[in-house]
């Protein structure tokens, strides 16, 4: 066991960035409503347009196009809420259309997944494009599938678990030739890969906080002007009606910082990642036989390394892994609590056993190649203690 | 850091995954008397359990496995080989999963299908035994035959879900999960319903 944890999650989530802790204790005493007439509550205001201009920039969007939310989970039901809304009389900002179709992929978080299914018991029509074997949607199906369906296309731009990075500005053109909006959930991708809202011609866009060093529970969701709209939360006329709720003073100034931190650091820290990743990747092949990753080789975020180990199983490798000190986790379905191993996994083709044994180690900018060395060295005694008591592995 | 929190399992389950006790690492010189394999890679977990057998004294002299699977798995397999050293061969083949369980001093809900696995390899290793030694007629054919390794579902729970009023493959789904894992089982398990609606309802 050492010292220190190496935290190879990053994916899952990240520790708050030293300026934005620092940023973060010194907002403490903004606590006024920002609805408030007083000085307070215009205080907290001031800041909180403050802060949607810095984040609004960082993505090339306008300020009043941006939103805030609990979460990327909500940004991304909020999104799919819109289309099958058959009423034309509450508070929406615009018209909403009656019904409408969904096209989203067999690889999306489960907050698309999930929703996109519980709508379709509602009567939308769902379509699940697949994916191949490094990950990427197929533009043919996406054309193909437009045809019949029509509303709203849904594809994440960088995947949580294996990821693949997809072509978002071609999809995107796409989906619109196809008369569909399109929407991307960005979670994983913005402060990590430059991302431009009208290079890429998105109508929606979703980014989150705690997977950049900012705090959990705040998220953004970015509306291209004269989109039609429909909140999901009701009640109130915070953020101009398209969410109800007093808003998370410190959590918009935490993402706030964070996403400034980001725009400093992250060229030169996407860069040392990669090296990184590929320095982790050349271990294990090295050291360990019967390797398999997953996902794509190039067009993948830079610190996601999504590896299966024949002959063993993930819950097991990430439990040792765990006992000396190391946090990665698995796509296998024992650590799931669930019966079956990772969705995305499957999609790609991967054999239900290797997504059994399979490991996501997601660096971050903590990570130095210290640490990377002794994952190597940790993960190779593993998988050689594991394979040695394994019915499949001799 | 991670010491200060209470592990995923119980400390009996760490230990024995860990430090796990009489792994085979040699097949062919240990000359197992009976050897039984259980499960399903595709599933996420399978064990082998290989014993020896004092004739005279009935018992198990020996005992040695494979597992592959999670943490509890492992260490259902690795405690369950130390409960049986010695052991006659009758109490051992009457083990259960919940003394597997117990002995781990508990296991999470979702895992005690882990552990449902060490027992069945073990009675598969003396039924192998058996067989061998040409006792045959010691091996218990359960009332209850299991159809679904995955899901654990017997004949008998097939025949009380038609009862129930199951009538299609989705229905006895429904109502015992059975096949909703590696689906190896589907065609067996419509045999059987069609024939438990047949022996009940036609």
């Amino acid at each position: 066991m050492t010292e220190k944890l190496i935290y190879m999650d990053n994916n899952a989530t990240t520790a708050i960035h030293p300026e934005v802790k620092k940023t973060l204790s010194e907002s403490m005493d903004y606590f006024g409503n920002p609805s408030s007439l007083h000085s307070l509550g215009r205080k907290a205001h001031h800041i909180i347009e403050e802060s949607r201009q810095k984040i609004a920039k960082f993505i090339n969007a306008e300020p009043d196009e941006l939103f805030f939310v609990g979460s990327g989970s909500e940004a991304n039901n909020t999104v799919l809420s819109i289309l099958p809304c058959e009423s034309t009389n509450h508070n929406c900002t615009s018209q909403c259309s009656k019904g409408g179709g969904i096209i989203t992929t067999k690889i999306e978080h489960p907050c698309i997944l999930e929703t996109s299914k519980c709508l379709a018991l509602k009567g939308a029509k769902v379509s699940f494009l697949d994916v191949d074997i490094t990950g990427l949607i197929k533009n043919e199906q996406l054309e193909r599938t437009l045809k019949d369906t029509s509303g709203l296309v849904s594809v994440m731009m960088a995947n949580n678990e294996i990821g693949t990075i997809q072509d978002i500005k071609t999809i995107a053109r796409i989906a619109h030739e196809g008369g569909s909006l399109f929407h991307t959930d960005a979670v994983q991708a913005v402060g990590k890969l430059p991302v431009d809202v009208k290079d890429l011609d998105v109508d929606f866009l979703t980014l989150s906080g705690h997977k950049i060093y900012g705090p959990k529970g705040i998220g953004a969701l970015y509306v291209k002007k004269g989109v039609r709209f429909c909140p999901l939360i009701h009640g109130g006329h915070q953020e101009k009606g398209r969410r109800a709720g007093t808003e998370n003073t410190l959590g918009i100034i935490g993402l706030a910082k964070a996403i400034e931190m980001r725009q400093i650091e992250m060229g030169q820290e996407e860069i040392r990642l990669l090296e990184l990743k590929n320095f982790l990747r050349k271990g294990i092949s090295d050291n360990i036989t019967s390797v398999h990753f997953n996902g794509h080789e190039i067009n993948s975020l830079p610190g996601t390394l999504n590896v299966s180990f024949s002959g063993v199983e993930g819950e097991a490798i990430l439990l040792y892994l765990d006992l000396a000190g190391i946090c990665v986790s698995t796509g296998s379905a024992c650590a799931s609590g669930s019966l079956d191993p990772s969705h995305v996994l499957l999609a790609t083709g991967l054999p239900i056993e290797l997504a059994h044994s399979s490991i996501r180690i997601s660096l971050g900018r903590e990570n130095t190649k210290d640490e990377v060395e002794y994952v190597i060295v940790k993960l190779k005694e593993t998988i050689e203690k594991l394979r040695k008591m394994s019915t499949v592995y001799s | 850091m991670s010491d200060d929190f209470k592990w995923t399992y119980s400390e009996t389950v760490k230990e024995h995954f860990v430090n796990p006790k009489n792994i085979l690492e040699d097949d062919a010189s240990f000359e197992a008397d009976g050897k039984g394999i259980v499960g399903n890679v595709k599933c996420g977990d399978q064990m082998m359990m290989v014993i020896k057998v004092d004739r005279e004294n009935k018992t198990i002299s020996d005992c040695k496995w494979k597992t592959y699977g999670c943490a509890s798995a492992i260490a259902s397999t690795s405690i369950l080989s130390e409960m049986v050293i010695g052991m006659p061969l009758d109490e051992a083949y009457k083990l259960s999963p919940k003394d597997v369980a117990k002995k781990l001093d508990g296991l999470p809900e979702n895992k005690i299908h882990c552990s449902v696995l060490g027992d069945k390899a073990l009675r598969s290793a003396i039924d192998d035994y058996y067989t061998r030694s040409n006792q045959g007629e010691k091996i218990v054919r359960d009332k209850t035959i299991v159809i679904c390794q995955c899901m654990n579902v017997t004949d008998h729970e097939i025949e009380e879900s038609v009862l129930e009023g199951a009538r299609t493959y989705l229905e006895l789904q429904e109502h015992t999960k059975i096949g909703t894992v590696c689906g190896q089982c589907k065609d067996e398990s419509i045999k059987l319903l069609k024939e438990y609606i047949k022996k009940h309802f036609e």
